[in-house]
């Protein structure tokens, strides 16, 4: 089922400069050349009856509902698959079209259930719809011949038999096909199905995955999910995008067929992943109806992905907290309190700490998963309010690298281009990603872009699903050692220089001349040839050679990133190394090339914008810069500290020395998401007031003093800025379940500190963002209600914001080429570690899991398993689903293998979705040595049949469930009367 | 902090800028990099240990340690 509030225009959008005139009932109409008559009608406001067209999918051309005549032209052909012509005449309504129509409704509706009335598609049935448009008043076939609707059927006269004296034998009905509930979102009712095919189409045409299938021939034609599985058997990936277009009840949404209609609809942006899709919020008053992706959404135009559609239940999950809550010692129950005491707590501990440890004792944490103006608001309390610049975001451990690589070279710590960019791009490289399970609806745009010819080159050590998958082959997979991700972009490099591949004019008008000399000169040496560098990354010279001369020949080449890329000893420099390759072949500064991180987490960009680092002030400017420091001084009305302060993992580290004694971590779970678990853990417990800000009782909050209850994306207004600089609108759609949104709660702490804040609304904090921010001059939450989104920066010389960026020149002027010595990671296999680990991430679960575990994402994936290449697996006595240990100089943890030939010998592969898992406890401390980002995908392991859990995991349980009946006896300690309050 | 941790910090950004050419562009390379980027209680220990001997360190680190610049007071 459509939005409720999206009008339908029944084919894609055509885009052209030439404009074409007709006539259509009379009325002149004007629209771009390639538009189709059903289109353009409906864009005058004339509507012609369809079923199995839909702007979402091309014209198809089957219900014949559709029909116009066309003056001069014979017969009567389908509005959805003829284009506009110049000077054509068309009626779309007549008494022979109106005849057609009735009779093809009547055998429609010959073979569909009357049960309106009690069905979920009641009230936006395109069917039902159309039954009234075309004035369908009779079916004269009736309704006992072959149908799909029944599930028994009176027998033919042959074998009827008069059984206890009944003449009217049933049978089973062979065309009819039972209720598929399987999956757990939407349901699949085939006896309502009206073989449009707007499903199969939708798999094909949106998403890509090709799961679906119309089966069967004639009457017998059916849609089944691959080989005529259950859904939750089959190839789906459960995107929705099938539910989304189907006319009738046939695949529903059970949030819809649970709750009835939606009435009204308010339009958000996700809080999965740095895609960032826009979607409307389908509600009835303060209920979620459904999610459905909003087809005027700039970075997902109308698609989504399981997570984002289906996977919200964990705002409304029972273990969600919403009561503060303190204690004295993370062994002692908690006692929930009222707002203002919990506020007057943590003002009169985090001032204690500051009086007796100092001003630099205490810091602030904020997340990606929280909004723009949350962000700025704990960045500033930090700076302003505790007085000195420890402040860190989560993408110290994802992103970060990007920060610092992408500035050096171009000047700008961000993406250069927009999604849609793609449709430009001729050889697309992606390189420590995986798209179609971590961005997915990315993922399906750049398949689609691929299946219309773009070339491809993968690099990454697994055989990830885009390497082959339908209708897409990778022209060249370097399946490379983790590790090596800089010797073999600079083994690609020395083949762009050695045979003459480089963009010279480019390079000369854009770049520094010494910086590309030097460079140039770097990357020529021996050592750097495919042929030297084959053994140690273990691709072939031939393989590197291939994608290098595709990559700088190709045309228009694109290079997309991941965290494969930054969470590496050499996170950095090679983000320096894609730059200086989109450099030297002219790849950068026009639609169709670029350099583009996927951004993890939704806001990524936008926690690094509003800076959360601690040497930057928002807009990436460095705390020592006197001009800023002054600007902030005085809006803020405080002195600033002009020294950069503590990273994440030097928090850890002068906690344990202890120096540093208290942290208010707002969205984020160190305890969960940081290398080396036991290390974070131990430096957690050396602190004196932990104060947690979150949805639920995540790892760090069992380790933490206060509790703070926070607000999901549904409750509160803010932006998030997602991978491509894209500032989207967040909006409330019910009220903060524990009363108040998560600034109100940063506000309320600053004045408990003593630091006036006196927001009235988010947009408040927006205007300030973008008063003392050049690149956020234009941006304000008017500006983006009135485009939609906007895309920073977003000024007075870019009022509509920049798609593409370093357009003329690099933001810092020329571009620099940086060196980019190739070092191995210290991070060996040897005779007691003899396998490498990697991480990633799968398609259904998101990040930490604190918000997909609490959903039926569950029922994908449940646990975190160890792929392992057969040859491994064999050699150790590994079977499928075999309990393993994973040692690591770190720690062990224990997981079900998986045998996998995705994986290459020597390599082994993990998810960190489930923190019982422990994948961090393995994880070490080695970081990139610009940004100390974490290695997480290095990790020299031995892997072990076991026959139990870890000891890390027996202890990790018993905390747990010691934590969880701290928490237990605080809800029973509740007086009644605080229940159910804020 | 633990100072081998902070020795290897500082290794592993010699390290990068091992592959320099200039000699004085890699030490104020590094030099500039703790500035920018490390706490200044940070600095100031690793300071101290390089003015103690600095056993550890890569050469290039010690010569960028030896000149760095660490504020006079710490509140």
């Amino acid at each position: 089922m459509l939005s409720i509030v999206e009008i339908d225009y029944g084919t894609p959008k055509a885009v052209s400069a030439n404009t074409v005139i007709l006539q259509i009932d009379g009325k002149n109409i004007s629209v771009p050349e390639g538009t189709s008559v059903m289109r353009a009608a409906a864009q005058a406001g004339i509507n012609i009856p369809k079923l199995c067209a839909t702007e979402m999918l091309d014209a198809f051309g089957s219900c014949r509902l559709c029909l116009v005549e066309i003056e001069g032209r014979k017969g009567y052909p389908a509005s959805c698959t003829t284009p506009v012509a110049a000077g054509m005449k068309i009626s779309t309504q007549t008494p022979k079209l109106a005849e057609i129509r009735r009779g093809v409704m009547e055998l429609y509706i010959s073979d569909h259930p009357l049960d309106c009335l009690t069905c979920p598609a009641n009230g936006h049935c395109e069917l039902q719809d159309m039954a009234g448009v075309v004035g369908l008043r009779e079916v004269r076939y009736g309704y006992e011949g072959a149908n799909h609707v029944f599930a028994r059927i009176p027998a033919s006269k042959g074998q009827k038999a008069a059984i206890h004296g009944r003449t009217h034998e049933l049978v089973p009905n062979p065309l009819f096909s039972p209720k598929d509930e399987s999956n757990p979102y939407f349901t699949f009712d085939p006896s309502k199905c009206i073989a449009c095919s707007r499903c199969v189409r939708a798999c094909d045409e949106v998403q890509g995955t090709f799961a679906l299938t119309i089966q069967g021939r004639g009457f017998e034609s059916k849609v089944a999910a691959s080989q005529d599985n259950r859904f939750l058997d089959s190839e789906c990936v459960s995107c929705g995008a099938c539910v989304q277009a189907c006319p009738t009840a046939t695949l529903s949404e059970k949030s819809l067929i649970d709750k009835g209609q939606a009435e009204h609809s308010v339009t958000t942006t996700c809080a999965y992943c740095g895609v960032g899709c826009s979607f409307r919020a389908e509600m009835k008053g303060e209920e979620i109806v459904r999610m459905v992706p909003n087809k005027d959404g700039h970075a997902n135009h109308g698609h989504s992905c399981v997570k984002g559609r289906f996977a919200i239940g964990y705002a409304s999950h029972p273990d969600r907290i919403t009561t503060p809550m303190i204690r004295a010692s993370i062994a002692d129950p908690w006692k929930v309190v009222s707002w203002d005491e919990a506020f007057a707590h943590v003002g009169s501990e985090f001032k204690r700490l500051q009086a007796t440890y100092g001003t630099h004792s205490v810091g602030g944490i904020t997340s990606s998963r929280c909004t723009n103006e949350e962000t700025y608001l704990v960045q500033k309390l930090v700076r302003a309010g505790f007085g000195n610049n420890n402040v860190d975001t989560c993408a110290r451990v994802c992103h970060s690298p990007t920060g610092y690589g992408l500035k050096a070279t171009m000047g700008e710590s961000a993406g250069t281009q927009d999604f849609d960019s793609i449709e430009k791009t001729d050889v697309v490289l992606v390189i420590g990603a995986n798209p179609t399970d971590a961005h997915p609806v990315f993922g399906s745009q750049m398949k689609q872009r691929l299946r219309a010819g773009a070339k491809l080159i993968v690099i990454d050590p697994r055989r990830i699903d885009l390497v082959r998958t339908p209708h897409i082959k990778a022209d060249y997979h370097l399946k490379l050692k983790p590790g090596t991700n800089v010797a073999v972009l600079n083994t690609m490099a020395y083949v762009i220089v050695s045979e003459g591949l480089v963009d010279h004019d480019f390079v000369a008008r854009r770049c520094e001349p010494e910086a590309f000399a030097k460079w140039s000169a770097f990357v020529s040496q021996d050592k750097y040839s495919p042929e030297a560098m084959e053994a140690q990354t273990g691709v072939s010279a031939e393989a590197v050679r291939g994608a290098a001369r595709l990559y700088a020949t190709g045309g228009n080449g694109a290079i997309y990133y991941g965290l494969g890329v930054t969470e590496h000893a050499q996170g950095s420099t090679t983000v320096m190394a894609i730059a200086n390759l989109a450099m030297a072949t002219g790849n950068i500064g026009r639609e169709g090339v670029g350099v583009n991180p996927l951004r993890g987490q939704n806001n990524v960009q936008g926690s690094c914008d509003m800076g959360s680092f601690p040497h930057e002030f928002p807009g990436y400017r460095h705390v020592s810069d006197v001009a800023t420091r002054e600007l902030f001084e005085k809006a803020w009305g405080v002195p600033l500290y002009n020294e950069p302060g503590l990273r994440i993992p030097n928090m850890f580290e002068a906690a344990l020395d202890g120096s540093f004694k208290g942290l208010y971590v707002e969205g984020e779970d160190i305890a969960q998401s940081d290398p080396d678990t036991q290390h974070v853990t131990a430096a957690l417990s050396a602190m004196e007031c932990v104060v947690v800000q979150d949805l639920f009782l995540n790892e760090t909050a069992k380790y933490a003093h206060v509790f703070l209850p926070g607000s999901s994306f549904l409750e509160k207004d803010g932006t998030f800025t997602n991978a491509e600089r894209r500032v989207s609108r967040v909006r409330k759609v019910m009220a903060p379940k524990a009363g108040y949104a998560d600034w109100e709660i940063t506000q309320k702490l600053a004045q408990a500190m003593g630091y006036p804040m006196n927001y009235g609304h988010a947009s408040e904090i927006m205007d300030e963002i973008a008063a003392l921010t050049p690149t956020f001059h234009g941006v304000s939450f008017d500006r983006i209600d009135e485009l939609g989104s906007v895309q920073w920066p977003c000024n007075e010389e870019h009022p509509n914001g920049t798609p593409v960026m370093h357009v003329d020149e690099f933001v810092r002027g020329k571009g620099r080429f940086m060196l980019t010595e190739y070092v191995p990671t210290r991070e060996k296999v040897n005779a007691e570690h003899p396998l490498i680990l990697t991480t990633g991430r799968i398609l259904s679960q998101y990040n930490v899991g604190a918000q997909t575990r609490r959903t039926a994402n569950v029922m994908w994936h449940d646990e975190d398993r160890l792929e392992i290449h057969p040859h491994d697996a064999e050699e150790r006595g590994i079977n499928d689903a075999d309990w393993v240990g994973i040692a690591s100089r770190s720690g062990e943890t224990v997981l079900r293998a998986m045998v996998s030939e995705r994986m290459q010998p020597g390599v082994v592969y993990t998810t960190f979705h489930f923190p019982e898992s422990g994948a961090n406890v393995i994880t070490t401390d080695n970081s990139d040595w610009a940004t100390n980002c974490p290695e997480y995908k290095v990790t020299a392991v031995q892997v072990t049949r076991v026959s139990q859990p870890s000891e890390w995991q027996k202890r990790f349980r018993a905390f747990s469930n010691e934590q969880q009946s701290l928490l237990d006896q605080s809800a029973a300690a509740q007086p009644a009367d605080t229940l159910g309050q804020q | 902090m633990h100072i081998e941790r902070l020795i290897t910090m500082a290794n592993d950004i010699a390290t990068y800028f091992t592959s320099e050419p200039d000699h004085a562009t890699a030490v104020n390379g590094v030099r500039d990099h703790l500035t920018r980027f490390w706490d200044p209680v940070m600095r100031r220990q690793l300071k101290t240990f390089v003015t103690e001997g600095g056993e550890g360190l890569l050469p290039l680190a010690n010569e960028a340690v030896e000149g760095l610049n660490v504020p006079a007071v710490l509140n």
